[in-house]
């Protein structure tokens, strides 16, 4: 059954502190023109994953502004799950061998939810792929939809973009995290950039206290540089290739590395990609391989800020927000250039990118060498990350993105 | 305390990225894409792109430089995109045309870089523009310094450097309104010398705030 969910209270006032109030005044200006119009976001889980933890803030900060918006969860069951998750790898690259039965399967629970949920506000944002047939039922009139899309498209399978360009094309517009993941459509597409909120568990202030406790936990030694890389254990984030880039930073700097991720115990090839890194690590009591429970932000928040140097080093990725993180906690960061990466590094000004083990390593190398230097990056990086990629300039541009649609139509 | 006839209106801005259909690998395609890309484009990558990067006060200037700079290794002429000064320009037609000939010039010198791949691609965007009035409104020198120093940076952002197109003149918003309505020649020409490259927006603000109350301890 799909549900509209209900959201606990934010207050806007409480981001003054961090943002000035002038900020907040500008959200309320933008908002006003928008005030009691009503606005739907549309997606396919209330729990876990980026989508739902960004709409569990934004929806209630959007309330704060008197904006009349919902938040619809569609159903599905496990069929349609199974479907979407090899959408959602066919959309990434991943082979994919074409079977009517799933794009049947698609396109019933559509319909279905197309049924239940009240597809009727003047703005409708549908949030990835598993939503985006609801635009059938996209009634005549002025309502605006538009389609939010959150993963890579740049190297999609051909069969499963071609059977969702169909519907994606009807929409008023759509909005991709990174110029690289749009496509060629006939509809105007938009950047619009993931966001992190500075008042979350995950990124809120810590008591040096309480990070002490978690270094101690984990057997990290606060006296000397620690590299960490948080991230699930996936061959794309390549944590092997972080520790080959600590062995040769080790070689000049005695330096610890920390590569804490969410537990691998239920899926199959974390747990393999997990035994490759301890195979790697080779009981190098100097690196720490962490298993984090699945939602651990605290102990994520204390990692990071207890870390001399943040490492991304994706083979692959979205936005990664892990970077974000780590640099509104003013940290150094060294990563790859791929993905949404490179809008959060900007090379020598908010951090430095890599694009190999010795590059990498020698970033690094670096960092440690010159600390004003790595000082000053994560000052800039801290508001980058202020600038373009917190929770209130995301609201901002829906608001934004709201206004000019209804002044298109108007 | 003089009061203006015509009133200050404080107003903010927002801008919407828009993805552009026009990419470049390397050099020679970036020339391309300068000639053939919108004004809104040109505009995204370096008025837009300062006020958003405003923090970067070392090195910064415009997104062509620094993909020049971090994806083609060409320092030089990295040097010289960045020192095209926005303020310099009352139109976008004219910053254009420099930005052309200054790769133009590079690749005719060097014409085995214009072809070489960049690290990574450059995608040309553009700014779609969005303004609400703030609801605050100056006539004298005092409410002129009280709704400045309550600005968001996206504000005084508008005001003080994306206004320069606007007015097609090469001022701000700020200066305009001190010469124009308070006839304050001199207060308007110093603020109009404050260095948008090397100060971020909250030192620029600082700077103007100490000039105006200057000024104020005359009266």
């Amino acid at each position: 059954m799909s549900e509209t969910l209900a959201v606990t209270r934010i207050p806007l006032e409480d981001y003054a502190d961090l943002l000035g109030a002038g900020e907040i005044e500008e959200l309320r200006a933008l908002a006003k023109p928008l005030r009691g119009r009503s606005i739907q976001m549309v997606n396919s889980t209330a729990v876990g994953g980026g989508v739902a933890e960004i709409l569990m803030r934004l929806v209630p900060l959007a309330e704060e502004l008197d904006l009349n918006i919902k938040w619809e969860v569609m159903s599905g069951g496990e069929d349609f799950f199974d479907v979407t998750k090899s959408f959602h790898n066919a959309l990434h690259g991943a082979p994919y061998r074409a079977n009517q039965r799933d794009f049947e399967i698609f396109l019933a629970y559509n319909e279905r939810n197309r049924a239940t949920l009240p597809l009727d506000a003047e703005f409708v944002v549908i949030h990835d792929p598993q939503p985006a047939a609801l635009i059938d039922a996209r009634k005549p009139g002025a309502n605006h939809w538009v389609w939010r899309c959150h993963i890579d498209l740049s190297h999609p399978h051909r069969g499963v973009w071609d059977f969702l360009e169909t519907f994606v094309s009807r929409y008023d517009g759509a909005m991709f995290s990174s110029p690289e993941f749009a496509r060629q459509l006939p509809i105007p597409q938009y950047l619009f950039y993931p966001a992190i909120d500075p008042l979350s568990e995950k990124n809120c202030d810590l008591d040096a206290v309480f990070i002490a406790q978690i270094l101690a936990r984990y057997h990290i030694d606060p006296q000397r540089p620690i590299l960490t890389q948080i991230s699930r254990f996936d061959r794309l984030k390549d944590p092997v290739g972080v520790i080959r880039a600590y062995r040769i930073v080790k070689r000049y700097f005695d330096c610890q590395l920390v590569l804490a991720g969410g537990s691998a115990s239920d899926d199959p090839e974390g747990a393999m990609v997990l035994k490759e890194v301890l195979r790697e690590a080779d009981n190098d009591s100097d690196i720490r391989v962490i298993e984090l429970p699945a939602w651990a932000p605290l102990e994520v928040n204390a990692l990071q800020r207890a870390s001399t140097i943040v490492i991304q080093k994706s083979l692959r990725e979205g936005f990664g927000l892990t970077v974000s993180e780590a640099l509104w906690k003013k940290k150094p960061v060294v990563a790859s250039a791929v993905g949404g990466i490179p809008i959060q590094i900007i090379h020598k000004h908010t951090g430095l990118l890599a694009h190999s083990v010795e590059g990498t390593a020698y970033q690094i190398r670096f960092l440690l060498s010159h600390p004003e230097i790595a000082t000053r990056l994560g000052e800039n990086g801290h508001q980058h990350v202020k600038e373009s990629f917190l929770i209130t300039q995301k609201l901002k541009r829906y608001l934004t993105l709201f206004l000019t649609l209804a002044r298109a139509s108007a | 305390m003089d009061t203006a006839e015509t009133q200050f209106e404080f107003v903010t801005v927002s801008y919407l990225t828009r993805i552009g259909n026009q990419s470049a690998g390397t050099l020679g395609e970036l020339l391309r894409g300068l000639e053939t890309c919108s004004d809104a484009s040109i505009f995204h990558h370096t008025y837009q792109t300062l006020g958003s990067h405003h923090f970067l006060t070392e090195g910064f200037s415009n997104d062509f430089a620094q993909w020049v700079l971090a994806d083609t290794n060409r320092n030089d002429l990295a040097e010289q995109l960045a020192a095209l000064d926005i303020r310099d320009y009352a139109s976008i037609a004219a910053l254009r045309s420099d930005l052309c000939r200054v790769v133009s010039d590079f690749c005719t010198t060097f014409p085995h870089f214009a072809g070489q791949s960049a690290l990574e691609r450059f995608y040309f965007c553009e700014s779609t523009e969005v303004t609400v009035p703030l609801g605050r409104r100056a006539r004298t020198l005092d409410e002129f310094r009280d709704g400045i120093a309550n600005l968001s940076h996206a504000s005084f952002y508008f005001h003080f450097i994306s206004s320069r197109l606007r007015l097609q003149l090469r001022t701000n918003d700020f200066s305009h309104w001190l010469a124009d309505g308070l006839q304050l020649r001199t207060l308007a020409d110093s603020v109009n010398h404050i260095d948008i490259y090397t100060n971020t927006l909250d030192s620029s603000r600082a700077k103007l705030l100490r000039l105006i109350d200057r000024e104020r301890r005359k009266v």
